[in-house]
């Protein structure tokens, strides 16, 4: 007896091991296919059945029959038809007999759940070994896409970047990147590849290759665009393709430049609500020749402009509904206390999924907003420091708490603890809340700019608000007995703390800003 | 992190009053530091205002304290902080307050 696949049943034409070979003959495998006559007949009887008893034909009762098969014995289990023993005639030409039927039937009861078990463990096997396959190739794509995202964000003054990037388990063609153009100008790409996994992850790193050529060749953003189209097109895979946003943003202006291959909208949120940014264009690597249209927008100062990708849009709550994009305008238009847009809408989302929601694509998000009317220096990219944090508050009392807090969570990485951390933790407060109160004189449509930058041998937080155009008062060392006998207010101690908590202190007015500097030593110091 | 509202609680001990702060020293404890310290002079000896549960004092929450400073001078009574952390020991030590207060560090000292 030989073993077939399932629904399929052979085996030699006499089982006696003591016929010589030259009187056996092997019977071909023959599959029953599903909803044969035989199939039935097998089923509802559950015994050895002779074809010369069936009065009917199917296509695996006359093929048996032109094999020589006489008796199809049915392995059953749970009600499924596992496989089948053919046998041809008996050697001694006799009939199969009562007893030689029962033999059979009693074999194939107990070959079947033996059948049925080792048919379940070899899918089962099949199964692990598809998993292994397919998770393999997830963390392929997902180290293709890792790789190639942006390692750290831009630091520029007076500009606030943020980002968010999270994979679906499936690993979409998300992408997003920042490319530096010249002295003034930054390169914003977001993109989306259809498909997933290594497909998705492989096309994406071509396209941001092309991308990242094409823009320092061409000032255009919609010229960059049909170029990586013309390169794409002979090189996509067949039914994939590539949406994408790109925008120069002149950082010294406010001036964005932006065109778009079939991408999620832009938004940008003013003091007058929040604007769709148009460009029509077709995705890239669907048809050669394709041109792009070009728009231009100024962002001005506390303006932000918010970057997605269709997996925020797209993603559905428990009764199924998209989040949408009117509800991501709408999110768009909320200010928070900490302005920490990426968080809030990735909290949002997460709400509007459900808790333990499996995740349906990529998430990516870019943030860009505009802290200051003007670049607050001529060196916008920083050179020499490494930004270890950018960041905005509103102008709104108690905010400093939120900056203390970021701050605190940035310098703990250096190795600040203890009392320099708590010196700096009061000196960034009090910093901040002049800037709130003083500078911005509590207007919560200006914001206040915080940076924390770091040297081998310095921390230095940089804070900026509006009040450029008031003078900056010294710090005096407080009378105490003066303010006790109530000689003078018992107010006036911020800037004396400030001075007193850090190593140094510097202030300067620019452009109509008032920015602070707040220096501790890395090593020593106050 | 928000600021955490802040409260006072009055405390009669054998040698005067402890004030036990919760929360957040700034211009808004201002009405509740001086109804406090209203309370607690109704009974003699010294004031001792308890920072164990404060978690943040800034500039403007030293400038009600010195406002405490003042009623006290005024009526000639003693007033101490109690469980101050080290660094708003430092922060005292600085901006002179621990001249005009006594620093105590537990509270058998007070009771």
């Amino acid at each position: 007896m030989r073993k077939r696949s399932k629904r399929t049943g052979a085996v030699r034409d006499d089982s006696s091991s003591s016929v010589p070979d030259s009187q056996t003959r092997e019977i071909e495998a023959i599959e029953i296919p599903p909803g044969d006559t035989l199939e039935t007949i097998l089923l509802s009887s559950g015994v050895p059945v002779e074809l010369s008893g069936i009065e009917v034909e199917s296509e695996a009762i006359n093929r048996l029959r032109g094999q020589g098969v006489e008796l199809v014995v049915p392995l059953i289990g749970q009600g499924e038809l596992l496989g089948a023993l053919y046998l041809g005639h008996r050697l001694s030409d006799q009939p199969y007999s009562t007893d030689d039927r029962r033999l059979l039937g009693n074999l194939a009861s107990q070959v079947a759940p033996a059948m049925k078990v080792a048919q379940l463990v070899r899918e089962q096997q099949a199964e692990a070994k598809e998993r292994e396959r397919i998770e393999q190739e997830l963390k392929v794509a997902a180290l293709i896409q890792q790789t190639l995202l942006p390692k750290e964000l831009p630091s520029i003054n007076g500009w606030n970047v943020d980002a968010f990037y999270r994979p679906a388990r499936a690993v979409g063609g998300d992408f997003y990147d920042f490319i530096q153009l010249d002295d003034r100008r930054l390169g914003v790409v977001i993109g989306d590849v259809t498909d997933k996994g290594v497909p998705a992850a492989l096309v994406m790193a071509t396209c941001r290759s092309m991308l990242r050529a094409a823009a320092a060749q061409h000032d255009s953003p919609s010229a960059v665009l049909a170029d990586v189209n013309e390169h794409l097109v002979p090189e996509i895979p067949p039914a994939m393709f590539v949406t994408c946003l790109y925008a120069i943003i002149d950082i010294e202006d406010g001036q964005v430049v932006f065109a778009n291959a079939g991408h999620n909208l832009p938004y940008v949120r003013t003091s007058d609500g929040v604007l769709e940014l148009r460009a029509t264009g077709m995705p890239l690597g669907l048809m050669p020749d394709m041109t792009y249209d070009e728009r231009t927008h100024a962002l001005g100062a506390g303006d932000v402009m918010v970057l997605t990708s269709d997996g925020i849009t797209e993603a559905h709550s428990p009764e199924g509904e998209m989040y949408g994009f009117s509800r991501l305008m709408g999110r768009v238009a909320k200010k928070t206390r900490d302005e920490d847009i990426c968080s809030s809408l990735v909290g949002d989302l997460e709400t509007w999924t459900g808790p333990g929601a499996e995740q349906e694509d990529d998430i990516t998000l870019v943030v860009i907003r505009r802290t200051a009317s003007a670049s607050v220096s001529a060196d916008a990219f920083h050179t020499g420091e490494e930004a270890l944090i950018e960041f905005t508050v509103p102008s709104v009392e108690g905010n400093e708490r939120v900056a203390i807090a970021k701050v605190a969570e940035a310098v703990r990485s250096l190795g600040f603890e203890g009392s320099r951390l708590e010196k700096l933790k009061t000196a960034v407060g009090e910093t901040v809340m002049n800037a709130i109160e003083h500078g911005n004189e509590n207007n919560p449509d200006l914001d206040v700019s915080i940076r924390v930058a770091v040297t081998p041998q310095r921390v230095t937080v940089r804070v900026v608000d509006n009040g450029g155009d008031k003078d900056i008062p010294h710090a005096v060392t407080p009378d105490l007995e003066a303010k006790i006998a109530g000689d003078q207010t018992p107010r006036g101690w911020g800037l004396f703390l400030i001075e007193q908590m850090v190593d140094e202190v510097s202030t300067a007015r620019e452009n109509g800003h008032h920015i602070v500097e707040l220096v501790m030593n890395r090593e020593g110091g106050a | 992190m928000a600021d955490e509202e802040f409260s006072a609680t009055v405390r009669v001990t054998d040698k005067g009053s402890v004030i036990e702060l919760v929360g957040t020293v700034n211009r808004m404890a201002k009405e509740g530091m001086e109804s406090a310290y209203v309370q607690a002079a109704r009974s003699p000896g010294e004031i001792v205002l308890d920072f164990k549960k404060v978690d943040y004092i800034n500039s403007t929450g030293i400038a009600v304290i010195v406002g405490v400073l003042a009623m006290a001078r005024a009526e000639q009574r003693a007033v101490g902080a109690l469980r101050l952390t080290d660094h708003y020991k430092e922060v005292f030590e600085i901006t002179r307050l621990a001249d005009f207060m006594h620093i105590y560090e537990d509270t058998a000292s007070v009771n």
